[in-house]
């Protein structure tokens, strides 16, 4: 078990949003909005952006339903990639061209403690996450945080880290399995 | 680390790219390394695999921001999907501000801290008052929301049909429930009956919900629970100190259709002396209306005379009709028949209910 979202809404709305179901787009806004839109703002820094990455994120869901596949994965972590993406190309874009190269982002402040989440089981999963990234040695945990929410490439963050990228990589894959074995474990209570 | 090396892919490109998973996973590394990544994910199970963990871990790095996204954002989102692809099944215009305001109630309830499930709200009504916690409130909600979903055909949370009744017995069920349990039953029972009113057959508006006391068309029933839904949440905020903003214009506008249609009925008037109240709302959800304050359920023409004219702000005259307001201090300017004008605006606090 790598994610406890709950697969059986995730197929349904699956399912519904395939249908062509309004309704179920307006669930899926009111579910995974604060997401979308606070990951996209958290990496781009701007408002206006974060709105355009929102639309585009949920008219993909809502376009192509069926591009997600819950064997790979929940719909909060494959919406969580989608926007990801797109924040960090856009990033990447507008810094390419010379413009808010490195204004967003990152501020190497802690991660925000969770909020209320949508479900009771991915409030404790978020909440185990953010114990878990908070107690990562502070050299994983920087390298994590700066390329997440900096859209840093590993490249770049090594640089900035002044490490090489070979270690930066290593950072990475390792932070993220620490994470992933901490998400399979089941919570305590 | 060494398994899932295959034919015609050496241990040393597979355990290149392999190291290469984490940063792939972040989105952090250029488009000429991904690909033939994504090339040997495709065939390596193993890789792939842990592709698929570590995407997902780095998923839950980002917890929900505690800022809401702006409520203007939602329709405007929606609006930017429904263009691209047309909705097989919309949800109707009528429940649309119930949609809206059940997400706005439920963004705040997102942001409630332990010790605010613990803060009474103060619920009015035109005599009386009652406090209670925001779980009980939603209970209060849910369960007149469950008459609404017995006549769509749905499961009814609770039995019957007084309202009191069905509430105080809902309450007890949910008693010894966590907040967070009761806030994901109320917003599924939302959901649901939603998501049955844009799969039925049209036609379904017009069938009348039976609360007992009182009967609705199934679209205006819609309009009350989400009228009841926006004052309590203005309830609820006002105990934990939140701000709360009104709906939008359009669905203040429905909500006043709504109360313009049962004024009549909390009104006592004179069988067939045929006066008409002409409303005018100004501020959000502005418009004109003809209240046939002698003639329950029947519409003026609308080039009718009417006896009296009252001018209000929209938001001020929904909160009068919700028991918030004293109609003998709320402002309004009348013209015509003044006594008439202002025994209308007396009777519509009436409409409001424990």
């Amino acid at each position: 078990m790598s994610s406890p979202a709950p697969i059986r809404w995730d197929r349904q709305i699956q399912r519904r949003l395939a249908r062509g179901e309004e309704s179920a787009l307006g669930e899926l806004y009111d579910q995974f909005a604060p997401l979308v839109h606070g990951l996209a703002t958290r990496v781009l820094g701007d408002q206006a952006a974060a709105e355009e990455i929102t639309q585009d994120v949920f008219a993909h869901v809502w376009e192509h339903p069926e591009s997600f596949d819950p064997e790979q994965g929940s719909m909060r972590s494959w919406i969580g990639t989608l926007t990801h993406r797109r924040a960090v190309e856009r990033l990447r874009r507008e810094a390419s061209a010379g413009t808010g190269a490195d204004a967003a982002g990152y501020d190497g402040a802690p991660l925000e403690p969770p909020s209320v989440e949508e479900e009771v089981l991915a409030a404790a999963t978020a909440a185990r996450v953010q114990y878990v990234v908070s107690s990562l040695p502070q050299a994983l945990r920087e390298t994590l945080l700066l390329t997440y929410f900096g859209g840093r490439t590993y490249r770049q963050a090594a640089k900035e880290l002044g490490i090489a990228p070979d270690t930066a990589k290593h950072r990475m894959r390792l932070g993220l399995q620490l994470l992933a074995t901490a998400l399979s474990t089941e919570p305590v209570r | 680390m060494s398994a899932g090396t295959e034919v015609g892919l050496g241990p040393d490109l597979h355990e290149k790219l392999r190291a290469l998973l984490g940063a792939w996973a972040l989105d952090a590394c250029t488009a000429d390394e991904a690909a033939p990544l994504e090339t040997h994910l495709a065939t390596c199970p193993a890789c792939r695999e842990e592709g698929r963990q570590l995407r997902d871990a780095a998923g839950w790095l980002s917890s929900d921001e505690p800022l809401d996204p702006e409520p203007s954002l939602r329709r405007q989102v929606l609006d930017g999907c429904l263009d691209r692809r047309e909705p097989a099944f919309r949800v109707p215009a009528y429940a649309e501000p119930f949609v809206a305001e059940t997400a706005r109630l439920d963004a705040l309830l997102r942001d409630l801290g332990e010790l605010d499930w613990m803060e009474p709200a103060t619920l009015r009504w035109h005599a009386g008052s009652e406090q209670r916690r925001p779980a009980d409130v939603l209970c209060h909600l849910a369960a007149v929301d469950g008459v609404l979903a017995r006549a769509l055909g749905l499961p009814d949370p609770t039995e019957g049909t007084d309202l009191a009744e069905r509430d105080a017995r809902l309450c007890a069920t949910q008693a010894g429930r966590a907040p967070g349990s009761v806030r994901a039953f109320w917003r599924a029972q939302t959901r649901t009956m939603v998501e049955t009113a844009a799969l039925a057959a049209p036609g379904l508006a017009e069938r009348f919900v039976d609360y007992g006391a009182f009967r609705l068309p199934l679209a205006d029933s819609f309009l009350d629970r989400a009228f009841e839904c926006w004052i309590h949440a203005e309830d609820i905020a006002e105990a934990v100190g939140y701000p709360y903003n009104p709906p939008r214009g359009a669905h203040i506008r429905s909500l006043i259709g709504l109360a313009v249609r049962l004024l009549p009925y909390a009104f006592a008037g004179e069988p067939g002396a045929d006066r008409v109240i002409q409303l005018i709302v100004e501020g959000r959800g502005e418009g004109t209306w003809l209240i046939p304050v002698d003639s329950p359920g029947t519409v003026p023409p609308p080039d009718t005379e009417p006896t009296a004219t009252v001018a209000i702000d929209g938001v001020e005259f929904c909160h009068l009709c919700a028991g918030r307001r004293d109609p003998h201090r709320i402002p309004a300017g009348i013209t015509g028949d003044r006594e008439l004008a202002r025994a209308a605006l007396a009777a519509a606090p009436l409409l409001s209910r424990p």
